[in-house]
């Protein structure tokens, strides 16, 4: 039996495309969960890094909160917010966030402390004040990982944002759980691949966006 | 020599004696006593406490009684550890009359639990399957609604249903969308359209909370679930029998599974009943292990 082929014959039959819990709003779903997430993350995030960053305090205290966030089960995380609010996206959307702040701190202050100490000395030493400092010195200097931390804290919710659906909270997890029961092996391959083909051409976006993100005027080392 | 090749020497030459005394030892898979034979029995169970429990009150009875056992718990639904037995990974499984039936014959008509026992044989047996005696515990699918649901509706059976006027939800796992007695099932037998809301947790405490917060007015919870009594539901009376009668029964690869040892398992299912059940799953919800609850039932329902 060749799952492969059934799996494309899925994703190409007309039936899958119709209807309320048709392909393209499960992917509408999807991404609404991965934009969402990593931006309610940059808000709690990147202030956070970037005052870590800059002051060089509280530096220890963030990597273990990003390690022990890191750590944390999404599904446990997940059932646990769903039995305070109940099924639906908010769960989920809890979820994913908490699982962007991770990557997104971390890129945010390694970023801001990665900036040579002479630059920004330079920059104190001209008379600008430390928000000057901070956004026209650090932050465009710190952009490519922060960026960085912004890509992957994307491809890791989209590969999780699979797990709304055993809250019913939608996307694409609805086929793999609905197929997983059946044991309908190409339905769940083919919302792997889709789940795949999303990450892959986010990254590819974000890639481009890391390269666009470098100040003019600086060069990578090799 | 330098320290260097003596510690050397000396750890090649441990080494070595650890792997041949190995040689020389009894073999430890043997089992201790004589009423045992052969190669371990594998016992599998599906993917929620109870059924666990249950098929840790198999391994430890069988255990008791000298045999070997492997435990291979959680494997999933049916259409996950069916194949697994047919093929002879497990030898021993704890299942459900009715469901079982219906998973082999979806167009069965069977509905009460001896039609269901004596339709079995027939269709267990070309993929070398059998079951044992069946107990009198039973776990069936039922739809509750809340206390308030029934009083503001007057609904306390499923055929109060058509009735009325507001739209209504069923929530449960995906699978219960293309089980016989799913939404389909409901709309032939009963005359009543309901959408339906996948939770994927089999009736546990998210699925609880949706019917408790209104998002589902149904809900598929299982008849030995404590939170049925602890929440006050009202479990939807069945007088079409849409739910067929779910009894404890241990499907067997019958090549697999030694049968001189089916007489243990019959003594536990003829003990085994509802109520049983219903205390296995409050432990179970306070956090016991399931090595602890088994244990403790069989002490308590059976010597030895």
């Amino acid at each position: 039996m060749n799952f492969l082929e059934e799996a494309l014959r899925w994703i190409f039959n007309p039936a899958v495309h119709e209807g309320a819990n048709s392909l393209a709003v499960r992917i509408g779903e999807h991404l609404s969960y991965t934009f969402g997430a990593v931006v309610l993350g940059a808000v709690i995030a990147i202030p956070l890094g970037i005052l870590v960053g800059h002051t060089r305090r509280g530096t220890a205290v963030t990597v273990s909160l990003t390690g022990g966030l890191r750590a944390l089960p999404s599904l446990g995380v997940l059932i646990l917010i769903a039995l305070s609010v109940g099924i639906g996206f908010q769960a989920p959307l809890a979820t994913f966030v908490i699982m962007a702040i991770p990557p997104l701190l971390a890129g945010t202050y390694a970023g801001i402390q990665a900036v040579n100490p002479l630059t920004v000395d330079a920059a104190r030493a001209m008379g600008m004040t430390p928000l000057q400092i901070i956004f026209q010195v650090e932050v465009p200097l710190a952009l490519p990982l922060i960026v960085a931390g912004m890509r992957s804290a994307v491809l890791q919710v989209v590969a999780t944002a699979t797990l709304a659906a055993y809250v019913s909270g939608g996307a694409l997890g609805v086929y793999i759980f609905s197929a997983l029961a059946r044991r309908d092996y190409p339905q769940m391959l083919a919302a792997s691949l889709i789940v795949i083909g999303l990450a892959f051409a986010l990254d590819g976006i974000f890639a481009l966006l890391q390269r666009l993100a470098r100040p003019r005027g600086t060069v990578v080392l090799r | 020599m330098s320290i260097k090749r003596i510690l050397f020497v000396t750890a090649a030459v441990a080494a070595v004696g650890v792997a041949l005394s190995g040689c020389t030892a009894a073999d430890p898979t043997a089992a201790p006593s004589a009423t045992a034979a052969g190669p371990a029995i594998v016992i599998g169970s599906q993917a929620f406490s109870e059924n666990e429990i249950i098929g840790e009150i198999y391994a430890q009875a069988l255990e008791t009684a000298g045999y070997t056992v492997e435990r291979k718990f959680n494997i999933g639904s049916r259409e996950v550890y069916i194949p697994a037995i047919e093929s002879g990974e497990v030898a021993l499984l704890p299942e459900y009359t009715g469901g079982l039936l219906q998973y082999f014959d979806t167009a069965t008509t069977a509905k009460s639990a001896d039609d269901i026992y004596a339709a079995l044989p027939a269709l267990l047996e070309p993929s070398g399957l059998s079951v044992l005696d069946q107990s009198s515990a039973s776990d069936e699918d039922s739809y509750n609604v809340t206390k308030e649901f029934s009083d503001a509706n007057g609904v306390t059976s499923l055929s109060d249903l058509s009735a009325l006027a507001i739209p209504l939800t069923v929530g449960g796992n995906s699978e219960l969308e293309t089980r016989p007695y799913g939404p389909a099932g409901l709309l032939s037998v009963y005359g009543v359209t309901v959408s339906f809301t996948p939770i994927e947790d089999y009736g546990g405490p998210v699925t609880v909370k949706a019917l408790n917060d209104g998002v589902v007015q149904l809900a598929d919870l299982y008849t030995s679930d404590p939170a049925i009594k602890k929440n006050g539901f009202v479990t939807l009376t069945d007088p079409e029998n849409l739910m067929v009668a779910n009894n404890v029964v241990a499907l067997i690869n019958t090549a697999a599974f030694p049968a001189d040892a089916a007489g243990v398992i019959n003594a536990v299912n003829a003990k085994l009943t509802t109520a049983g059940l219903v205390q296995i799953n409050t432990e179970s919800a306070a956090g016991d292990s399931p090595a602890t609850i088994a244990a403790k039932w069989l002490k308590e329902n059976l010597i030895g």
